[in-house]
């Protein structure tokens, strides 16, 4: 086997273990979004998936393209949800504050049989 | 003015190099000259404004920004996986916090830093700024310790102004 | 080859991801969820597009996803807006107006 061989089955190797983590990231923040209890929590299983599980899937695909014009808009586009996720996610808290929504501050903590959790 | 020239030149090149990646238009005489023109109506405009300065193109601490990155980085990892941990756990058992940090070392740049970097972590959000602090909202309140927050302002500030707060 | 399984793989659990997103979209029950639920598939979508533009090999799909990117976040904002001031012609200063007007209001 060839060393360049090597170098992609390496790159290909990295390059999936990083999408599956990212990807199980994403799922795990949905899940997340459907079983907890109120909108302020939620928020924190939807952000998430914007910070780790974007970036991981999206460094993932950098090391599968190889290097071309590709890897370039990717980092861009990675710099770019890092940069604007946060911003989101604090102006539709704070509007969902400002209108008055009273966040859940007691335990939160459903029944041993109630597997689904929040009450939709 | 002088500094004010450099930022211009700075701003000129990154536009025209961010055209260049998102075009991939390198040969075409016509389409590159449009290109040309889009950039220079955007400094025009940049000026215009009134906003042409080291916020707008912070190079200056790009370095230090980059350490701090890392640094948010590795934060954000062990974070997420807390965060997944409560959220996927078979019994759910949360308590979410509202809580009041202080926020009054270092300018606007060090405060709007600090408080993406909270909400950036994930298991807390920046509700609301107030004038010395924020409201933040944190899914449990293991992750509301004030000591890490104290470690996070300490560092923000660092990266943003290039001095560790008195 | 392998790679393409992990590409329609990641893909697969994105759109799993997707449909339970579009259930909490559904179910709100508040606005915010909603405009939560909005922001956080579009984020999807863009990761979506971008899978989909390598396991393809169609390079454009990348350029659409970035312009995604900023048309989602550019709707939140003006969706929260929109619902805040119940207009979207309020113009900063005015913004600011009432800002300083709250403030005095707190004191």
């Amino acid at each position: 086997m060839s060393p360049s061989l090597l170098i992609e089955y390496g790159l290909d190797a990295v390059s999936a273990v990083l999408m599956i983590t990212g990807a199980v990231f994403v799922l795990a923040g949905a899940i997340g979004m459907m079983r907890l209890p109120d909108f302020y929590t939620r928020m924190h299983a939807a952000g998430v998936t914007d910070t780790l599980g974007a970036e991981l899937i999206v460094i993932g695909l950098m090391f599968q393209s190889g290097w071309s014009l590709v890897t370039v808009k990717l980092a861009l586009l990675g710099l770019f949800v890092f940069l604007t996720s946060p911003t989101a996610t604090h102006a539709t808290a704070n509007a969902a504050y400002k209108a008055g929504l009273k966040p859940l501050l007691t335990r939160f903590r459903p029944g041993g049989d109630d597997q689904n959790g929040s009450p939709l | 003015m002088g500094r004010r020239l450099v930022y211009g030149f700075v701003l000129t090149v990154v536009l025209a190099v961010l055209w260049l990646a998102l075009s991939g238009m390198w040969s075409n005489l016509l389409i590159t000259a449009l290109g040309a023109a889009s950039v220079a109506v955007s400094v025009y405009m940049t000026i215009r404004m009134g906003v042409l300065d080291g916020e707008s193109v912070p190079f200056a601490n790009l370095i230090r920004f980059g350490r701090y990155w890392g640094w948010l980085g590795g934060e954000i990892f062990k974070a997420n996986i807390a965060v997944v941990r409560l959220a996927l756990a078979p019994n759910l058992n949360i308590k979410p916090v509202l809580t009041r940090v202080a926020a009054d070392h270092g300018s606007d740049l060090a405060r709007t830093t600090f408080a993406n970097s909270i909400t950036l972590t994930p298991g807390t959000v920046t509700v609301e700024v107030e004038p010395n602090g924020f409201l933040v909202h944190a899914l449990d309140e293991s992750f509301a310790d004030q000591e890490a927050f104290r470690d996070m302002e300490r560092r923000a500030v660092r990266a943003s102004d290039g001095e560790a707060p008195a | 080859m392998i790679m393409s399984a992990v590409d329609f793989a990641v893909g697969a659990i994105l759109a799993f991801a997707m449909v339970i997103i579009l259930i909490r979209l559904f179910a709100g029950p508040t606005l915010y969820d909603r405009v939560l639920a909005v922001n956080a598939f579009g984020t999807k979508t863009v990761l979506f597009l971008v899978v989909f533009a390598l396991m393809v090999d169609e390079p454009a799909a990348i350029d659409i996803a970035l312009l995604y990117a900023l048309i989602n976040f550019i709707a939140t904002i003006a969706i929260l807006k929109f619902f805040r001031y119940r207009s979207l012609e309020v113009a900063l200063s005015a913004m600011a107006l009432r800002k300083a007007l709250d403030r005095e209001d707190e004191e």
